[in-house]
């Protein structure tokens, strides 16, 4: 448990929380690990987890029609997924797949939800550091869209 | 003692040297690489970062950076397929004659880089105007400090110089980064946009100059990305392209406000650019 709290304020995305809340915090928390070629989680199933990335690199990937699985996004050290932990229905839209040797901290999403809700503070805590990921994402993604190399530099 | 080719440039700078396509290779789905022998058989000497008015006989001339090692060997240009004028430069054939003023402009700050880390950031065909700077600073390893190339391209299959970026990869004294925004087939390597490579980057700021080129929306976010991370705007370094005609400063075709990017550029600081760039082309 102890190293577990050590963990989770050594991520970026815990950095600067305040004890008492890494300690709530951690007891939703657990390692986990998967190898290269493991799926984290699929598209469709319950988001019951949200995850921290320590080692390893995770590509978020979409089906798509006529062209299998494409990666839209790729995540490494210090970076956090599976945000839908946070919004009903609490649904996986893509699915998550190591592509080399991952650990993970896997925080129990009922958990966690029931933690934020029980303390406002810590949720809103967690609310503004899972905010500036989500819109960085979307900008991300608008980046992506106006296909910026087209014309050359 | 000057050679030939820059005394004749410097009596009559809008008369083209003749040089001769000595080989051509296919770098992207829409770019060409030539490699040009000056027809007097000197040496072409430049800057990394410097460019060239190239001349496609019968019709027209566009500015093209210099792309080879400022070093050593020929004089090579990259050329992107977008209108007329470039479209007939890529193709060119070994033999065909090709015009060449130059080279024009201030280059990459490599004096300034010396003794600091530098981080160069390349988008698509950006790659083209980096890459004599990164001859330069694989040539000569010792004088600077950590060196990092982030590089995004659109799709796997558009990155140019792919054989020798895998190379610089393998390579123990430079950190290589490519991101691509669109996956496909069998690429492993990372997927997004290339601010993301830099948002992850452990990076010294006060140690830290950045060289950049790319779109103009490219360059615009990176430079704001390096600046989060404590980069100053003096050290963020930004190769500018505007529609050119003379290159001497004399028509005013490139001007972007009270700047010349033929003459006083093509290479700026952020700190300069940054209220320039509000100015869409013109
Ligand atoms: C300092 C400097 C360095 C340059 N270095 C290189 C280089 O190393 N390699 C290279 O390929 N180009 C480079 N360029 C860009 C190149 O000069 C232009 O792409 C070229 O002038 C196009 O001429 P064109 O007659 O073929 O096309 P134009 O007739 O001028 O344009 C045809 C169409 O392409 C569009 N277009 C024009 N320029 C671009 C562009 N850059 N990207 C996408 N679309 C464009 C126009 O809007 C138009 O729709 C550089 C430009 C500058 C100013
Ligand atoms: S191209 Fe004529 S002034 Fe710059």
């Amino acid at each position: 448990m102890e190293n577990l709290e050590r963990i989770l304020s050594d991520h970026p995305f815990f950095h600067g929380v305040n004890k008492g809340f890494v300690e709530l915090a951690a007891g939703c928390a657990k390692n986990a690990r998967f190898e290269a070629g493991d799926f984290i989680f699929h598209e469709g199933e319950a988001a019951d987890q949200f995850y921290l990335v320590r080692e390893g690199r995770v590509a978020l990937q979409v089906a798509a029609p006529g062209r299998g699985a494409a990666t839209f996004l790729t995540l490494g050290a210090g970076e956090v997924f599976g945000v839908n932990w946070l919004v009903p229905p609490y649904r996986w839209v893509y699915d998550a797949k190591a592509l080399e040797r991952c650990r993970l901290i896997a925080m129990d999403a009922k958990c966690l939800r029931g933690k934020c809700e029980a303390d406002h503070s810590l949720g809103y805590d967690i609310m503004k550091r899972l905010m500036p990921v989500l819109i960085d994402r979307l900008h991300e993604t608008r980046l992506q869209f106006l296909d910026l190399y087209g014309s050359h530099g | 003692m000057m050679s030939e080719t820059a005394a004749l440039l410097h009596a009559r700078p809008m008369v083209p040297q003749i040089a001769h396509v000595h080989r051509r290779r296919h770098d992207a789905p829409d770019a060409w690489t030539l490699e040009l022998e000056m027809a007097s058989g000197e040496r072409f000497h430049y800057a990394p970062g410097q460019f060239n008015m190239l001349t496609a006989f019968g019709v027209g001339e566009a500015a093209i950076s210099v792309s080879g090692d400022p070093a050593d060997g020929p004089l090579i240009h990259t050329i992107r397929a977008v209108g007329p004028v470039s479209k007939a430069l890529t193709q060119l054939g070994p033999g065909d004659p090709i015009g060449v003023r130059g080279p024009f402009g201030v280059g990459w700050p490599m004096a300034q880089a010396e003794g600091r880390d530098v981080v160069v950031v390349a988008g698509g065909l950006g790659l083209a105007p980096l890459r004599p700077a990164l001859y330069r600073l694989l040539g000569e390893r010792d004088r600077f400090g950590k060196v990092t190339l982030l590089f995004g391209a659109r799709r796997p299959e558009e990155i140019v110089f792919r054989r020798e970026v895998e190379h610089w990869r393998s390579r123990l004294d430079i950190d290589v980064e490519v991101i691509v925004d669109h996956a496909t087939g069998d690429w492993h390597g990372n997927v997004g946009v290339v601010t993301n490579l830099i948002s992850r980057l452990g990076v010294d700021p006060a140690k830290t100059l950045a060289m950049v080129c790319g779109p103009e929306v490219m360059m615009r976010f990176v430079s704001m990305a390096l600046v989060d991370k404590g980069v100053g705007e003096e050290a963020i370094y930004l190769s500018m392209e505007r529609n050119m005609k003379c290159a001497i400063g004399q028509c005013g075709h490139c001007q972007l406000g009270p700047t010349f990017i033929c003459r006083d550029g093509p290479v700026f600081t952020y700190e300069r650019l940054k209220p320039l760039l509000a100015i869409k082309e013109l």
